[in-house]
Formats: C-alpha cells, structure tokens, sequence
C-alpha cells in the first residue's frame, strides 16, 4: 500500500479543517473494510487518512421509544444488530446489516460507511431509503441535511464537498402499524453482492387490512440504489393482497435500468425487482401486524 | 514517520512501531512473529487472517496497525492455555476438520467467538457466523461437526 499519514481527531471541527486542508487529497476512515481495499489495491489514493471513530457525534446512537433514531455514522453493523430495540423498530436495516460481508465485516463496517461508499448493490441503502433515513453532514460551511435517497450520485461517488464529513442519520420513528423489511438475491447463501435488493416499508391503518404509507427502494438495478416513488405512492389506499404487492413490484420495476454484468442479465435483474419487492412488502406487513 | 503504538496481545502488553499504511496482519506476522494469523485473499473475503479485537472477530488485513492502539487482541497463539488445546483446537484435530491448514487459524478463531457468544449454537448460527471463513479443502462439514462437537464437549473457557 501507498504511504499516507493517518490521524484520529476527538473533535468534529478538528476532523473538519483536517479534511479540508488535505482537499482531494483526503480520504475518511471508519469501518475500514472498504477504503482499506481501495487504497490498497490502487482504486483510492490518498496523502492523509482521518479516521473518525473518536468523534463522540459519530460513535453516538441512543434509542428512546416513539423518538427518531440518531445513528452515528461510524456506528458499526454489529452494534445495530445487537441492539434489541433498534433491531426492532428497523426491521430492514437490520435484516441488511445482518447480511454485509460475514461477521468479521459485520464488527468493522459501519452503516455510514456502506452509505458513503455508495456502491449501485449497497445493502443498507434500500434500507435507509425505505426508512426515510436523512444524513446529517457537517464542513466548512456548517451543516446540512440531505435525504439518504439522494446521497449517492453515481458508483462510488457521493454529495459530500470538500472537507465534508457524514456525521450521523436520523431514522424517523417507525410508528404503530408499521413494518419493514430488505431482501437481496445472490445465488449463494452469504458473503456476496446483491444481484438486486430491494427495502420496503409500510404503515397500516389501525385495523391492519389497508397500506396507507409505503417506501420502495431498489439497489444494484441503477448507478445509485434508487426510491421507487410511483410504486410507492400507488400502493397508499390499496388493501393488502398479493396482487397489490405483484402490481407494485411491476411500477417497481419502471426505475430499473439495471445492466449486464457477470452478476446476472439486465433482463433477469428486471425480474428479481418484482420478486424483491412483492416479498418484501410481503414481510414488512407481515410484521406491521405483528 | 513510524507510529508508537500499545496494545494487549493474548494477555500481554506488547508495543511496535509501525507505518499508517501497514495492516494488523502485516504487523503480526512481520514485526510481532505471530504467523499463525495468515494472509489468504488480503482483501477481506476469505478470513484465514482472522484475530478477535476487542472481543470480536475481524480480519486483520482490514485493521490498519495505528487503529489498535489501547485494543485487546487474541490470535491463535494464545487460544491454548499450558499446552492444554482450547475445546475448538482439540475438536478440530479429532474431527479432521483440516487438510493444508492455511483457513485453520482463523476458523478456530471465529468459532472460539461464536462460542463465547453463544456456548449452543445451531448447524444454521455456525455456518452463518462462518460465512466470513473459506475453506477450499474440507467442504465444510467436518468443520461446521467439529464446532459442535467443541460446544457440546464443554462450555468454551474464555
């Protein structure tokens, strides 16, 4: 691997002029697992590594019943598993953590990682789109908020300027009558990229027989993961059925433009996003009655 | 410039210098002759240079050295204790749940995990937690036997 120096600021501001010196030349460390690669094998360069896992905002997560989730963006996987609440209320940011890499990545990677790493088949991002999840930023000019369905901007790029860090997500309370969940198809068991996944969320009325809120996203059918939006609010209104998940995952599949790779055919990853998203919402009403 | 760094190596307090660049793996093996640990892939797929940091499994080629410091970390040198093999070694060597060798280490550093976590796990929680683990030798099974074998032999000492 190239030379670089490495620090481990305790303060956001000291990360933020860090980062903001060395420019381009920066890159952020957290989990590691996968800009240690990147760098290693030539993919990143970088003169100073920030590693931001002493910075109390981005350690930071706390769940109090009935209040959006703060989640620190250097929180990693095991950490939101291992939390009986949070696995809880967000069923599918669970079910993808559970699935990044084995349990050796699982201990490393943290959920604001995958989301700045903004791979096309990244597990958690459906999760967090489905989830309405919003990213916390702070840099040189101060902080703002951008939603987690518009952070990535193409493979392996993300809306973070110069000198810019994530610092944390807020997962909105999920509310009563709810559910979620994240499926992925890879023709093995574990350890390996999603051909296609896909996060959905639903909100019930009260006597659990009608959606009246759902979130549809996608990944590995697009540059970034993507908000299936027409499906989405096609299904508020509409009675639980398994027609009414198949007709969703048909709208789904509109914002699909997946390609051929060595990982399945466009056409078949089409298919899979009607598959995904029926047995998703499947699940995640299952689980909003329950 | 080299980085001092201090950390607690199976139960020892141990001090290196090291580059940012280099991996815990590297410096294991290279700087500390704990060769136990092996380099497999050196990209986080195949496990063989698992150690268990802060009490949890990780691959060591995914850990810059300059992050460990203040960390506790066990690798398979300090998994037997006055020659007596841990419940996992002897399960293994019993069972057969070797051939060349190279994934041993850190399989029997994952399932020492596994089992400090959870003492009765099933077939489906070892080769989930295992999943991070290759072998191109044995096919499995008679690692995945020997792991239950280890758990029902004795509750796994810490």
């Amino acid at each position: 691997m190239i030379d670089f120096e490495y620090t481990a600021p305790t303060q956001l501001d000291d990360a933020i002029s860090q980062l903001s010196e060395a420019g381009d030349r920066a890159r952020i460390l957290a989990g590691g697992t996968d800009i240690i690669v990147q760098l290693r094998e030539g993919l990143q360069s970088a003169d100073l590594v920030v590693d931001v896992k002493k910075i109390p905002e981005l350690t930071q997560f706390e769940f109090t019943a009935g209040q959006d989730l703060q989640l620190g963006a250097s929180v990693p996987c095991w950490q939101v598993y291992e939390n009986s609440e949070i696995s809880a209320a967000y069923t599918a940011l669970t079910d993808a953590v559970h699935i990044i890499g084995g349990w050796q990545i699982q201990s490393r990677a943290s959920v604001g990682g995958n989301l700045c790493n903004a791979s096309p088949a990244a597990d958690s991002i459906p999760a967090l789109i489905a989830l309405d999840a919003v990213a916390h930023i702070a840099g040189p000019a101060g902080r703002r908020t951008v939603p987690a369905s518009e952070f990535c901007t193409a493979p392996g790029r993300n809306v973070l300027e110069k000198g810019e860090l994530l610092v944390s997500l807020t997962l909105p309370a999920p509310g009563p009558h709810s559910g979620s969940a994240y499926q992925r198809f890879i023709p093995r068991n574990e350890m390996d990229i999603a051909v296609v996944g896909a996060g959905s969320y639903v909100r019930l009325d009260s006597d659990g027989q009608k959606i009246e809120q759902a979130r549809i996203a996608l990944s590995a059918v697009a540059a970034t993961p993507v908000f299936a939006e027409e499906a989405s609010n096609w299904l508020a209104g509409q009675p639980i059925s398994e027609d009414v998940f198949a007709e969703a995952g048909e709208l789904a599949k509109k914002v699909a433009s997946p390609i051929d790779d060595m990982r399945g055919p466009a056409e078949y990853r089409t298919h899979l996003v009607g598959v995904l998203t029926r047995r998703t919402l499947a699940t995640a009403c299952e689980r909003a009655r329950t | 410039m080299k980085t001092h760094v201090s950390t607690t190596i199976n139960g020892e307090a141990v001090e290196f210098l090291c580059q940012p660049r280099q991996s815990l793996l590297e410096i294991l093996r290279d700087e500390l002759s704990l060769t136990g640990c092996k380099e497999g892939c050196n990209n986080g797929n195949c496990g063989a240079c698992t150690v268990i940091l802060n009490g949890l499994p990780v691959d060591s080629c995914l850990v810059l050295a300059v992050e460990v410091e203040g960390a506790n970390i066990e690798t398979v040198e300090g998994v037997a204790q006055q020659r007596q093999l841990h419940p996992v070694q002897q399960c293994f060597l019993e069972g057969a749940a070797l051939q060349c060798g190279i994934c041993t280490p850190g399989f029997i550093m994952t399932s020492k995990a596994l089992l400090e976590k959870h003492p009765a796990p099933d077939e489906e929680e070892i080769r989930f937690s295992l999943a991070g683990n290759l072998c191109r030798c044995t096919g499995y099974d008679k690692i995945v036997h020997a792991v239950q074998a280890a758990a029902e032999s004795a509750p796994a000492p810490k």
